[in-house]
């Protein structure tokens, strides 16, 4: 352990500061390659914005939102390929949307239809986790199975800081190190697992630092910063499909927003402290710069908000639809041949309902 | 008077801040317990009138909550922790099922353990997945667990303080559904024994026999039977383990008829077992078969879904209709 690893992990990584200005030393980012990075920022706000008007009109049941933490959900798509795999939380629907699964399916699950409403397999996307840290395992038994079959498949495992403290979180570490699996862990350090501040999950001195403990690379990177994000990531990912094992990168950022919806932030946090957390945010310091250097001008935002305007129509739309929900689905998938009980059970919904309509 | 209009969150809570009160041996931790107050806010204001030795928050680690409660408890305190949602305990299995319920009995009584373990279970609030598992089955089989599931606000005051009195681990399951539902409840009464079923409506045609928050259904179901011209008891377990034999049994042999509701997959489960208990006991008094009305053996469903899932009240008049009437007549 060099002093240089023990600050990466310590120290976050920045390229675009608050002001949307290169640090001293960073290298000019390809602005075509940014500008596609902004779209997809703007998608990512307007989907959570849109998610949220869903709840407050009860077309959702419940909307974690990542707002704030878009360059995040942003850039752990992008570094991917299409063969690799991102284990996404309930919070990183913009992630998976980021990635090129639609956004009504993925918000099947969070408008009470079903569990899942992509095909994983389809998209390499696992299904949202809830019980936190739990996929991180599964992440990494993905990647060693990958490796086993000779595939180069990385596989993206999401958690916040708060499921850092599970179990599982240090096991899955533990495990991806041990089997120089080719996982990145990326650990969204938003401050808050619903009302605990980080300071009570860890007093480590990052949470990238724990990487060191495992015999892992670990970065700490500012988590608002496209830019700084899409490098270190992309590099963990190009380190894993060479067969050096697993990273955790931990991103800097912050919960804008309360937990969910039915969480009110302000029983246990100032408003003072989101204020100071809103000039750093991740869209803005991307389109100043990118005005700055001339690769973006009204036309273009225009152009951007426009087809975002049309994501969010088609949310809207797709959510607002009328789902039809089959009662007799709750027996089909429990086993891959239902148990004698199981066709048993259904046929007793079955004649209930018929009674119903009768 | 110290009879009350209070919601089953606040009867908790005033359980917690009673039992705090008067022992100091008692603590109170678990996710978001202090500052937030729980996000059913059952722990509301504990916290700040305690402070932070007798009420905090930990790191995000169920196993972490219940081992370290195991300790404290080893070392003369009174943990009370919380699991935020039943699914979310299952982290904690482990410590559960190996330690808090074995540890007594490891060690020839010498270590006991008083630890509750309060878990928000059950559905019927359209949560997502996960947010609504009755996993009373897994706890009620594990030796060395109390398991106490209260379908009222006093008894959620009464058995919760004497669940923190006592000197076994009690899994206290709260019926999350009726958190927010008012009824009258008296902190002065006598807390009420642990592993006694009280008869929540007496009946002389069938017992309906139910807990947490089955026993609202049943007592809906006798309500419409009785319009109906049929006169259902209904027993409200109060308490799994022990469980009440006796009780059941006399309401039982009484009727000749029962039926068994529960919300959680039939197939292996608690309403299994009292319907065994029943059959065995009641067996020459019984005009029919026990019926078990429950959960379909399915995780879970969607919250679209989950009302088809519920055992409601026509399921439970629909099994009532099957025990054999006209041989009655
Ligand atoms: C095993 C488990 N315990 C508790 C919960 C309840 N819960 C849901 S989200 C959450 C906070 C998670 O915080 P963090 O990991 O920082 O992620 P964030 O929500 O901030 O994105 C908690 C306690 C859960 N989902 N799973
Ligand atoms: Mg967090």
């Amino acid at each position: 352990m060099s002093a240089g690893q023990l600050k990466a992990a310590i120290t976050p990584a920045r390229l675009l500061d608050e002001n949307g200005r290169l640090v001293r030393g960073a290298s000019k980012p390809d602005a075509e390659a940014l500008l596609e990075g902004y779209r997809k920022l703007v998608f990512a706000r307007r989907l959570n914005e849109q998610c949220g008007a869903l709840v407050r009109q009860g077309r959702l049941a419940v909307y974690p939102s990542s707002r704030g933490q878009e360059a995040c959900q942003v850039a752990c798509a992008s570094v991917l390929s299409d063969d690799d795999w991102l284990f996404p939380t309930y919070r990183d629907t913009a992630a998976i949307a980021a990635r090129g699964v639609d956004p009504v399916e993925v918000l099947t699950l969070l408008r009470g239809d079903w569990h899942c409403g992509y095909d994983p397999n389809e998209h390499k996307v696992a299904p949202q986790a809830t019980p936190l840290a739990t996929q991180l395992l599964h992440a990494v038994g993905v990647a060693h199975a990958a490796r086993l079959k000779g595939e180069d498949t990385v596989v993206m495992a999401l958690c916040g800081d708060g499921a850092t403290s599970e179990g599982d979180f240090h096991e899955a570490c533990n495990f991806a190190a041990v089997f120089n699996a080719p996982v990145v862990f990326f650990v969204q350090n938003n401050k808050y697992a619903i009302s605990v501040p980080l300071a009570r999950q860890s007093v480590a001195p990052s949470l990238a630092a724990k990487a060191i403990g495992y015999g892992m690379p670990g970065f700490r990177v500012d988590g608002n910063d496209l830019p700084v994000l899409e490098k270190v990531l992309g590099e963990a990912v190009a380190r894993a499909r060479a067969g050096e094992g697993p990273t955790l990168v931990e991103a800097d950022t912050y919960r804008v927003e309360s937990h969910t919806n039915a969480d009110d932030a302000t029983r246990y946090r100032a408003d003072d402290e989101v204020a100071e957390w809103l000039p750093r945010d991740p869209l803005l310091r991307v389109r100043t710069y990118l005005t700055s250097v001339g690769a973006l001008d009204d036309a273009r935002e225009q152009e951007i908000a426009a087809a975002a305007e049309e994501m969010a129509a088609a949310v809207r739309a797709g959510v607002g639809a009328e789902t039809v929900v089959d009662p007799e689905e709750i027996f089909a998938h429990v086993y891959s041949t239902p148990t004698p009980q199981l066709a048993e059970q259904r046929a007793a919904l079955r004649a209930e309902l018929d009674a119903e309509e009768a | 008077m110290t009879a009350e209009k209070m919601t089953m969150a606040q009867a908790i809570n005033a359980a917690l801040r009673d039992a705090i009160a008067e022992d100091d041996s008692v603590v109170v931790f678990g996710e978001d317990v202090a500052q937030l107050g729980g996000v059913f806010r059952v722990t509301d204001g504990l916290h700040r009138e305690f402070g932070e030795s007798r009420v905090f928050d930990t790191p995000l680690a169920e196993s972490g909550i219940v081992g370290m409660a195991v300790g404290m408890a080893m070392n003369g305190m009174r943990p009370v922790v919380e699991m935020q949602f039943d699914a979310f305990a299952y982290p904690a299995f482990e410590q559960i099922v190996s330690h808090v319920a074995k540890l007594g009995n490891r060690t020839r009584g010498k270590v006991r353990l008083p630890i509750v373990i309060r878990v928000p279970y059950a559905g019927g609030i359209g949560g997502v997945e996960h947010h609504c598992d009755s996993s009373e089955a897994y706890y009620a089989h594990t030796p060395g667990l109390t398991v106490v599931a209260p379908a009222t606000n006093a008894d959620a005051y009464g058995l919760l303080r004497a669940a923190i009195a006592g000197s076994d681990p009690v899994v206290f399951l709260e019926p999350k559904k009726h958190y927010f539902a008012r009824e009258e409840v008296d902190v002065a009464v006598p807390v009420p024994p642990i592993g006694r079923a009280v008869v929540r409506r007496p009946g002389k045609d069938a017992t309906l026999i139910a807990y947490g928050p089955s026993v609202p259904v049943a007592l809906a179901a006798a309500e419409q039977a009785a319009t109906e011209g049929r006169d259902l008891g209904v027993v409200d377990l109060r308490s799994i383990v022990p469980f009440d034999d006796e009780t059941v049994c006399a309401e039982v042999r009484r009727t000749g008829r029962a039926v068994v509701i529960a919300e959680a997959p039939g197939f292996a489960s608690v309403a299994s077992e009292i319907a065994a208990r029943v059959g065995e006991r009641c067996f020459h008094h019984l005009e029919a078969p026990v019926r078990r009305v429950t959960g379909f053996d399915v995780p879970y469903p969607a919250p679209k879904l989950e009302h088809h899932f519920l055992p409601g009240v026509d399921r439970v008049l629909d099994a009532v209709d099957t025990l054999q009437w006209e041989d009655a007549a």
